[in-house]
């Protein structure tokens, strides 16, 4: 049985003006330790499928399972403690600005009971993971958006999750930057074994880091298998407009000199 | 100091009868700010709520301490009462409660303006690190709110010290009414009084709003 399984998974949002359907019967199994791409243009409904997976939005159909349990199932207690277990960055990093480095990792650790002492040994190392020891004493606004997002990362870590959801976690960041982040991710799910699902609308990041790739039109997945297949060969045209949109702009910024 | 009208307040007790009536001025306007921050804030939280019929009845309660001039419920609350339920109310006690009323709501107002600005991703973030209700808004919702509350509110107490002056008329001895009592004693000797008084009262208000004003900007910067 796969680590992580979306089945039938239906989201429907109702207004005055009309129901929006932002996805659509979306299925897809993730093995444990696997990197998954999600990849689509904004309003494709990336993000509304992050989110229902660790139920930040609620699904109106479908089932979500993770390493076997029933999301949906949960209470909100259980579902809290269970949201320990799965992490998510954001492209706004969200760190707290008046907390410095050091607490900030400590933050989801003392929520959970951890004593202070124990929080600060462990968010140092979980600091020294993501190369930012010697800022613990920053704050937030000291930081570049690149070392904010490792700040993010490191936190994250502290909750030792088990899956990483990374909702456009490069979207703000510089192509270098995105680089060492994705370089940064990638150690933490070998050294790990955390599942991520990666929600991008950058090609790039899903060449670099993705196992397995979906990519999403209208809510619907068109087309999913392993990256290098779906890239050498994509048989979609929203997964070829996504691809060959990418290499053009590729070549453009080689050939200028970027 | 004959032409301002200004010697008149060193005669007798004048001088510590005006900081008497600034006293009870302050006195009523701290208690209702206490009242109003600690309710506004209860009231803020309740107003972003999706439930209709919560957000239906404080929107109603807001717009009527809104449109409602504070004298008229100076004068509901004091002589009101007293007609229509029998209850006597002394003049400060009405006072703080129309204050408390009026800067409650105000105060809700301010509070739901500061959580509604947070935006969405904070609350998911917040979720996401598997914070409970309670916790997201006191580590996460509350402690950004304050700071964007912090020069409303400065404005609201400030508007409240100032619209105590409307407490004389039902009857209360404050700081302009200690004025007029003294201008009106003096009426022979010291025709120019009413100058050098009121002047007294701008300089005691000036006083007693300032450093607020001086405290919140010190908060507003190291919280930058």
């Amino acid at each position: 049985m796969a680590f992580i399984e979306i089945e039938h998974l239906e989201k429907t949002y109702t207004s005055k003006s009309g129901d929006t359907e932002a996805l659509k019967d979306v299925n897809f199994t993730i093995e444990k330790g696997e990197i998954f791409g999600v990849i689509g243009l904004s309003g494709a409904g990336k993000s509304t499928l992050v989110r229902c997976v660790n139920l930040l939005e609620k699904p109106s159909a479908g089932r979500v399972v993770i390493d076997g349990e029933d999301m949906l199932s949960l209470s909100e207690r259980e579902l809290r403690l269970k949201r320990r277990d799965i992490g998510m960055i954001f492209q706004h990093f969200n760190l707290l600005m008046q907390r410095t480095v050091l607490d900030n990792v400590c933050f989801p650790m003392e929520i959970a009971g951890m004593k202070k002492k124990e929080a600060r040994v462990k968010a140092l190392e979980y600091l020294e993971q993501v190369e930012l020891a010697d800022k613990a004493k920053a704050y937030p606004a000291q930081l570049s958006g690149g070392q904010k997002q490792r700040v993010a990362i490191a936190r994250v870590l502290a909750s030792r999750p088990r899956v990483l959801l990374c909702d456009e976690a490069t979207s703000a960041l510089d192509p270098q930057t995105t680089q060492s982040i994705l370089q940064l991710l990638k150690h933490i799910n070998e050294k790990y074994q955390i599942t991520m699902i990666v929600i991008t609308h950058e090609m790039r990041v899903v060449q670099q880091i993705c196992d397995h790739v979906a990519v999403l039109e209208y809510g619907r997945i068109v087309e999913s298998g392993r990256t290098k297949e779906v890239f050498d060969d994509p048989k979609t045209e929203a997964a070829k407009r996504l691809i060959y949109t990418h290499e053009y702009t590729e070549l453009e910024s080689e050939g200028s000199g970027i | 100091m004959q032409a301002l009208g200004l010697e008149v307040l060193f005669k007798g007790k004048n001088l510590v009868r005006l900081l008497g009536g600034l006293g009870v001025a302050l006195k009523i306007s701290l208690i209702s700010v206490l009242i109003s921050i600690s309710l506004g804030i209860l009231l803020g939280l309740l107003m972003t709520r999706r439930n209709a019929l919560i957000r239906l009845v404080l929107r109603v309660y807001l717009e009527i301490m809104r449109i409602m001039p504070q004298m008229v419920l100076l004068f509901l609350v004091f002589f009101g009462t007293t007609r229509a339920l029998g209850w006597d109310l002394d003049g400060e006690t009405s006072s703080v409660i129309v204050f408390s009323l009026w800067g409650t709501a105000e105060m809700s107002d301010l509070v739901r303006g500061a959580i509604i600005s947070i935006p969405k991703h904070q609350y998911e973030s917040a979720e996401a690190l598997g914070l409970s209700r309670s916790q997201m808004y006191f580590y996460i919702i509350l402690p950004q709110a304050v700071r964007r509350l912090i020069p409303l509110s400065i404005n609201l107490i400030t508007r409240m010290i100032k619209t105590t002056s409307l407490v004389l008329m039902i009857g209360v001895v404050e700081v302009i009414k200690v004025a007029q009592q003294i201008i009106e004693a003096n009426r022979m000797a010291s025709p120019n009084a009413a100058f050098g008084m009121y002047l007294t009262v701008f300089l005691l208000y000036f006083i007693a709003c300032f450093p607020i004003s001086v405290l919140a900007r010190g908060l507003e910067k190291r919280w930058q």
